[in-house]
């Protein structure tokens, strides 16, 4: 049987050597011409050939907008980029579903030799007239980019003809990686901001920025706050309404979690109207509560009891918690994680909650980490962590295997390859199917980790029938 | 209940500029899923990263598999200065780092719009030592903006055809098999109705044991299934080929024929009784060998279970989504259980062969039906509102509607991300019609039994 998985220095490019960095007194795979000394390359084009778990920049932007429901969103391009990203992420709405649909201007052969811009003006009149949306985004895909389509003009003709904002969003894929398109998406919210009237809005109030509402995680956010006294003005993008973006900037406060995702969106309110943001995480108990903390400690002045609401809020919640958790950690304790998200925000709050249920990540990697982010890992993280940028599914599997982990945290690519080599998996990106986020979000987190890592089936895999097997061998030869 | 597609009016109005809610996806996937039915090939998408990362996304949703595949990882600069040196450098890495025996290159819309000569720069790739010795290149032109999935599925069988087949030599007694764009379940299926039949075949491609492989504990990049490049080199030397589904194989045997004299019969997808029959009488004309008892017996079981429940079927109108080669055959079964399929719809650009097709196979139900290609799950659904079905057969994206509507859905096509059993058991050959039947009566039973007030409420069916 060929195996191409278990040698670990040939899965390494050499030119990767700088993206991979293994913490303190180095073990194992401290050998494999990691980086030593800590600076992890990042943040740079994946190499060619690489089976990169790395998406492009429509990507980018088109998850990020998507979850705004009463918008049109309306793909620009061959179907291909319409069809994969068709409802994928299940960002819920609590009223249209409008951002459900899957529109395209489905490009062919004669529109890429004479343009698609007629094409594109006859498919925003069509959709304005039947749907009455309250905006529109037109995604532009590599294919407009190289034959020259004017889409901006394309959107400003119509936004003029329909009376409503019609936004270009300036996805080529070929631009760069996910996050050039959480650029291009936050640009293009940035012209819905501060285009409706904010005097109504209380001085004691909030936007919600970078969580998707995947499985009503908003909702759950949103509650805490409310409960501490604030208005929340804008969710973006989860439960995303345009008419409530427009208003944003009426705000006091914005708070960002998924750092790449509406950073940007956040520095450019930031700038135009010296609107200041927060920085925070809803996964885990501490981030929790310190996001909550930390608003009440920013809104303290105008609201001095606000602080007391916040600890109550947490002390309601906490106290609920913490004896379930006891219940699985007494099963999970001393087990270990590997962890490949997106972002690197996600995998501080991973590896602390990890830490709750008494078990070790041995693994942590992203494919969108900054410099800063990988930094702030290797000080949080155990001597002898791998941390990886941009890695692929050859190197997952070997610092899997050599690290024998119980669970791995990833998204929908890395989900087979954990059971194949016969492993738990709970997915914390697009198709996670429990709020994750808030103290419930923990709770359900331990249970997901609990129902994977504990499953009978693991019991199956041969490499582990072989180890249960061995041992009772040997129980059988010393008795 | 609150509708999820509630956006769509009943009344229909042609659309010229415009997709919603497709039934079809790009050409790139498609030769995606055919390279991963050759044996330790690594696909590779020539574009922007972001649509490798969709195809492997997509494909592990629908197969629960881990899918490899490398990609050129484009970028603003070679979109503008070409990809030949991505290319040329994607092929170095490749096979030092994942080594496999073949790397399968299809292109992707941009490549294709910049001009980029994939051939032209392999045979560079080649004359610069990057292919190491007994390894290979093959390629397919597949971009995004001409046909569909399956157009670039069957681009892909031409491909690795054109690359890897030898010219003739002695005649290897085998028949090459080209399965069309199903699952890996169906091609072992068709495989084993040609061995029961004494044909040896070379199954082109083979994605059984590929995308529906078992938990071992361990990755391995290159599972031991597919048809291996001595099965393809060699494929010249058959006594002909048997092509399943016109738009997904016939471009392929066709290539066969020409260029190396390899007789071929193009056939529909053998899903359903009066399909499996064309083809298991395909199989016995080859062997000149009378049908064994065992398929008889098997083709027995399929009949006799649509005599128990035939009355079911009657005249119950249904509506169907999917591929070209996969609705065709669908109908011509469904018509043969009296059933009426009154809506069919595919994405694929399949012109009048198709729509004409359908049009001969249901002309005499005696009921109108709708047909169309080029179309999309918005005019699939109006069509639905306008004369509503019993049941629904298509991929999972028919959830929705099936859901707004209340109608049963049996799930058949591609893509299907939310229910298992499709990798692993075949809806081809007689026991993959017994597997149709069973999910049908399912599908139309649990409904009526679900509507049935406590006083019709009945124990036997």
């Amino acid at each position: 049987m060929t195996d191409h998985a278990t040698p670990i220095t040939p899965v390494i490019f050499e030119e990767r050597a700088d993206q991979i960095h293994v913490t303190g007194p180095a073990t194992g795979a401290g050998e494999t011409g990691a980086a030593s000394a800590f600076d992890l390359a990042c943040n740079r084009p994946s190499l060619a050939g690489a089976v990169s778990q790395r998406a492009c920049t429509f990507c980018g932007s088109r998850v990020v907008l998507y979850p705004i429901a009463d918008a049109l969103h309306l793909v620009h391009g061959p179907i291909g980029c319409a069809a994969y990203t068709w409802d994928i992420r299940g960002a819920m709405s609590s009223g249209p579903e409008l951002h459900r649909l899957s529109f395209s201007t489905d490009l062919q052969e004669r529109d890429v030799i004479f343009g698609g811009e007629t094409k594109l003006y006859k498919a925003l009149v069509e959709l304005i007239d039947r749907h009455q949306p309250k905006a529109a985004f037109v995604y532009s895909t590599c294919i407009v980019g190289i034959i020259g389509d004017d889409i901006q003009a394309v959107c400003k003709k119509v936004s003029e003809e329909k009376s409503l904002p019609v936004l270009p969003v300036q996805s080529e894929g070929f631009k760069g990686n996910k996050r050039a398109g959480y650029e291009a998406a936050c640009k293009a919210m940035a012209q819905l901001a501060g285009t409706a009237d904010v005097s109504d809005v209380s001085p004691l109030s909030i936007n919600i920025l970078g969580d998707f509402n995947l499985a009503g995680e908003i909702w759950v956010i949103r509650d805490y706050y409310e409960r501490m006294g604030l208005q929340v003005v804008a969710t973006i993008t989860g439960d995303g309404r345009v008419d409530a973006i427009r208003r944003c900037h009426g705000a006091a406060l914005n708070l960002v979690q998924c750092n790449g995702a509406t950073q940007p969106f956040a520095k450019l309110m930031q700038e135009k109207y010296g609107q200041p943001y927060l920085r925070v995480s809803y996964f885990g108990i501490e981030d929790m509560a310190q996001a909550l903390y930390d608003v009440a400690e920013f809104f303290k002045d105008k609201d001095p009891a606000i602080m007391d609401r916040a600890r109550a809020i947490v002390a309601e919640e906490v106290g609920a918690l913490l004896p379930k958790l006891r219940e699985f950690r007494r099963d999970l304790e001393g087990k270990k994680a590997a962890i490949y998200v997106g972002g690197a925000f996600k995998a501080f709050s991973l590896i602390k909650a990890f830490r709750h249920l008494g078990m070790q990540v041995a693994l942590v990697g992203s494919q969108t980490g900054t410099k800063e982010d990988y930094e702030e890992l290797a000080a949080i993280c155990d001597p002898g962590t791998i941390i990886v940028d941009d890695s692929n599914p050859l190197e997952l599997s070997a610092f899997i295997k050599e690290k024998d982990v119980d669970i791995f945290v990833g998204g929908v690519k890395e989900r087979p390859i954990a059971y194949k080599l016969g492993i738990g998996f709970c997915d914390h990106n697009h198709e996670r199917k429990e709020c994750l986020e808030g103290f419930v979000g923990m709770y359900n987190f331990a249970l997901e980790v609990h129902r994977t890592v504990t499953s009978p089936v693991w019991r199956f895999m041969p490499r582990r029938a072989a180890k249960a097997a061995a041992i009772a061998n040997c129980t059988e030869a010393t008795i | 209940m609150s509708k999820l597609l509630r956006h769509t009016p009943v009344e229909i109005t042609e659309r010229q500029a415009l997709s919603i809610n497709p039934a079809k996806t790009c050409q790139p996937i498609g030769a995606m899923y055919a390279s991963l039915g050759i044996h330790g090939c690594l696909p590779h998408s020539h574009g922007s990263q972001g649509c490798c990362a969709y195809h492997r996304s997509t494909l592990t949703r629908h197969y629960k598999e881990p899918i490899s595949a490398g990609t050129s990882s484009f970028t603003e600069g070679s979109s503008v200065f070409g990809g030949q040196s991505n290319l040329l450098a994607a092929i170095q890495n490749m096979f030092t780092v994942y080594e496999p025996e073949v790397i399968a290159v299809h292109t992707t819309c941009l490549s294709e719009t910049i001009g980029d000569d994939v051939p032209q720069i392999v045979d560079k790739a080649d004359k610069e030592g990057k292919i190491p010795a007994g390894k290979h290149v093959i390629s397919a032109s597949t971009p995004s903006y001409v046909g569909s999935h399956v157009t670039g599925f069957a681009n892909m069988v031409k491909g690795m055809i054109k690359g890897l087949a030898q010219p003739k030599t002695k005649p290897n007694g085998k028949v090459n098999i080209l399965p069309g764009y199903v699952e890996p379940a169906d091609m072992a299926e068709v495989k084993r109705l040609a061995r029961m039949m004494g044909v040896k075949t070379i199954c082109i491609p083979d994605t059984s044991g590929v995308t529906n492989g078992p938990l071992t504990g361990e990755f391995k990049m290159y599972p031991d299934g597919g048809v291996t490049v001595a099965e393809l080199q060699d494929c010249s030397n058959s006594k002909g080929t048997i092509a399943m589904g016109f738009w997904a194989s016939a471009d392929g045997a066709r290539y066969l024929d020409t260029e190396y004299k390899v007789p071929c019969s193009i056939l529909e997808l053998p899903i359903g009784l009066g399909c499996t029959d064309a083809y298991v009488d395909a199989l016995r004309t080859i062997a000149g060998a009378a049908v064994p008892k065992e398929i008889e017996f098997e083709r027995g079981q399929l009949v006799d279970m649509i005599s128990d429940y035939h009355q079911y079927f009657y005249r119950k109108k249904v509506a169907l989504v999917g591929d070209p080669d996969q609705l065709i055959a669908l109908t011509d079964f469904l018509v043969s259980l009296d059933m009426l399929p009154i809506h069919i719809v595919t994405g694929t650009p399949a012109g009048k062969r198709f729509t004409s097709k359908i049009e001969e196979i249901t002309r005499d139900i005696g009921y109108k039906v709708n047909v169309r290609e080029a179309g999309d799950m918005f005019l699939f659904h109006q069509w639905i509102k306008q004369d509503t079905p019993d049941l629904i057969i298509g991929n999972t994206y028919a959830k929705y509607i099936a859901r707004d509507e209340d109608i049963p859905l049996v799930r058949h096509g591609f893509p299907i991300v939310d229910r298992v059993g499709h990798q692993y058991f075949p809806t081809t050959g007689y026991r993959g019609g017994m597997r149709l039947i069973e999910k049908i009566v399912d599908a139309l039973l649990s409904r009526k039994e679900r509507d049935a007030p406590v006083e019709t409420f009945e124990l036997v069916f």
